[in-house]
């Protein structure tokens, strides 16, 4: 760590040289990872035509009909692209979040956000089931993370009203605040499964474990057009989430409009979580792992943070997914028991290391 | 007209008067220091004057001008705030906290000005051999020092934009060393010469007396007295409101000065 601040300069001048050395290791990081996740699997493609493959497609754009082209352009490609988008949406989240809450624990798989995002999830197929589906005939998928979305935003909403009093966030408050809110849609979960049938069950399963099993076109053009405006939104908020680490009344002082920054970053973040969950779940731990280890390997620069993290979410989302698909094949691992058994440790790591350094 | 007036500012808080009536003055190109005892309102009156808490009742005018009718982004290039202690949850180094003063109202400056300002800013406080540090790695005292350069630059940046600007510094020189402490006190008066209006609170009277050219005394939510140092730090206000005995006559000028 030590090493790597060195031989990176962090003097102002360099700046946008740096971030865009960063930013390029990352892409070009993804970029292996994608094409390796297109031609790994069951059936393994050479990367020479898996680039062929989708040249052909692009180019004719008529779907080629041999076996191979099939697996690819219908099967891993729709995966690849909803692992890309999720992970970027889950590890740029964990990074607004933190920047909201002034504190580097907070991940919206940790502190309930996702659960409640996938309790409205379910919530919205039962009723929609029961109430809507014989007036409007079965519900669009589209509708799964309008659901979520709103269930996201009033956990996040209720997490920050009380945790946060006079602009400054408890920790143990957040992270207890997180608990409870947990284990109240873990109640509701409970009895949404209680009260399901066969089929509803496998998706509530589904929902509470996390995959991105269920990937298919409709779901990448449902997930995008959400994922993709706050990725693109999120430069606007970084200099208002840079003055936010010194503090509310600093950032007031520094002409930040504060409330502004905070409802946008709810906001951005309520989007985000709510979509990806919808699509794939829920997945912790990427929004704690991801920032943490960019802001240890670049620093906490929120310019380059927020762009960093989502491309190292969606490198690491897709990895894991290959893992989660092949090493159990033909079966499938969960890919969010995947990401726990990975991050939980280190987020006890971090914990104890907050701890030695600093006692309060 | 005065940079900074307050009239009639009072702020209630669950039946208490924090700061209560208080109408006061400070001039453009005059640093003017605000003492009483711990619990006194200095830092709430100083949030108020900062336009960071909503009085209950009462107003403060910048220049004339009502503190509400300024936009977010003219009030950061005219007024700069330190505050008494500043925790960052996150691992940014000194310059880039430093660089936080200029990264909003400095928009208008190439990025090789902002640069400057952030090197000659942190030349300014004495922190320039600290610039690649973690700020959280930092000890109380250098870390206040280091938020000192954050305000120079805003101010520096700011000045691009505002020229009669105002800085307000809660407690500057709390966890100073003796050599920094005259550093930040010098810098202030010198910001005041340059025609800035400097607000401070003080805790340690001498200091006041020979660096402010106005004292005002809070008590009990009350300005009760203010005017010249001297004139005002008389051996009976002193008794009467920090409960302590002048050990002499006067109160003695503080008997240290910068090494040059």
């Amino acid at each position: 760590m030590a090493s790597l601040s060195v031989a990176l300069d962090r003097s102002p001048l360099r700046m946008p040289s740096r971030t865009l050395l960063v930013i390029a290791i990352l892409a070009v990081a993804t970029g292996l990872v994608s094409l390796l996740a297109l031609g790994f699997g069951a059936m393994v493609v050479p990367p020479g035509r898996v680039a062929a493959l989708l040249v052909d497609a692009v180019m004719t754009g008529v779907d080629p009909m041999s076996t191979d082209a099939l697996v690819i352009l219908q099967i891993r490609l729709p995966r690849l692209l909803l692992g890309l988008l999720v992970g970027a949406a889950l590890a740029v989240s964990g990074a607004i979040m933190q920047g909201l809450f002034r504190n580097p624990l907070a991940d919206p798989g940790l502190v309930g956000v996702s659960s409640g995002a996938a309790l409205a999830a379910a919530v919205t197929i039962v009723l929609g089931d029961t109430l809507l589906a014989p007036v409007f005939g079965k519900l669009p998928f589209a509708v799964l993370p309008v659901g979520a979305f709103g269930g996201g935003l009033v956990t996040t909403l209720a997490l920050y009203l009380i945790a946060t009093r006079e602009g400054r966030t408890s920790i143990a408050t957040m992270l207890l605040a997180g608990i409870a809110l947990g284990a109240l849609t873990g109640a509701f979960m409970g009895f949404l499964s209680f009260a399901s049938d066969d089929r509803q069950l496998r998706d509530l399963t589904f929902w509470s474990l996390g995959s991105l099993g269920g990937a298919t076109w409709t779901k990448v053009q449902a997930v995008a057009p959400l994922v993709l405006p706050v990725l693109l939104a999120t430069p606007f908020l970084a200099r208002g989430l840079n003055a936010l680490t010194l503090g509310e009344a600093e950032a007031f002082h520094l002409g930040v409009p504060v409330q502004r920054v905070k409802a946008a970053a709810i906001l951005l973040v309520a989007v985000a979580v709510g979509a990806s969950v919808a699509a794939a779940g829920v997945i912790g731990f990427v929004g704690i792992v991801v920032p943490h280890v960019l802001r240890m390997a670049v620093g906490a620069n929120h310019r380059l943070l927020l762009p960093a993290s989502a491309l190292l979410g969606a490198a690491l989302l897709v990895a894991a997914d290959i893992v989660a698909r092949t090493v159990v094949a033909p079966a499938e691992l969960p890919i969010g028991t995947l990401t726990a058994a990975i991050g939980a440790p280190f987020f006890l790591w971090l914990l104890l290391s907050r701890h030695r350094s600093a006692p309060a | 007209m005065s940079a900074v007036e307050a009239r009639s500012l009072t702020l209630r808080r669950g039946g208490r008067m924090l700061v209560d009536s208080v109408t006061c003055a400070c001039g453009a190109g005059r640093l003017t220091a605000i003492v009483g005892p711990n619990g006194a309102g200095k830092s709430t009156l100083l949030k108020l004057l900062a336009g960071e808490l909503p009085p209950s009742s009462g107003e403060v005018l910048l220049h004339g001008r009502p503190l509400a009718a300024f936009p977010l982004w003219a009030l950061a290039a005219l007024r700069a705030v330190m505050p008494q202690s500043t925790s960052l949850a996150f691992p940014f180094t000194v310059s880039e906290v430093v660089g936080f003063g200029v990264d909003g109202i400095g928009r208008g400056l190439s990025r090789r000005d902002r640069a400057r300002l952030v090197t000659h800013a942190l030349e300014q406080a004495d922190v320039a051999q600290l610039a690649g540090r973690p700020f959280q790695t930092l000890s109380g005292g250098e870390q206040q020092r280091v938020q000192f350069a954050r305000v120079l630059a805003q101010l520096a940046a700011g000045r691009t934009i505002e020229e009669r600007q105002i800085l307000l510094l809660d407690e500057p020189i709390a966890s100073l060393d003796l050599k920094h402490q005259l550093t930040v006190l010098e810098r202030a008066r010198q910001l005041a010469g340059e025609g800035l209006a400097v607000i401070a609170i003080l805790h340690d009277l001498q200091f006041a007396a020979s660096f402010a050219d106005e004292v005002l005394v809070m008590n009990a939510g009350r300005l009760v007295a203010a005017g010249h140092p001297l004139q005002v730090l008389t051996s009976h206000l002193i008794h009467d409101v920090f409960r302590v005995r002048l050990a002499s006559a006067a109160l003695p000028a503080a008997p240290w000065v910068a090494a040059r």
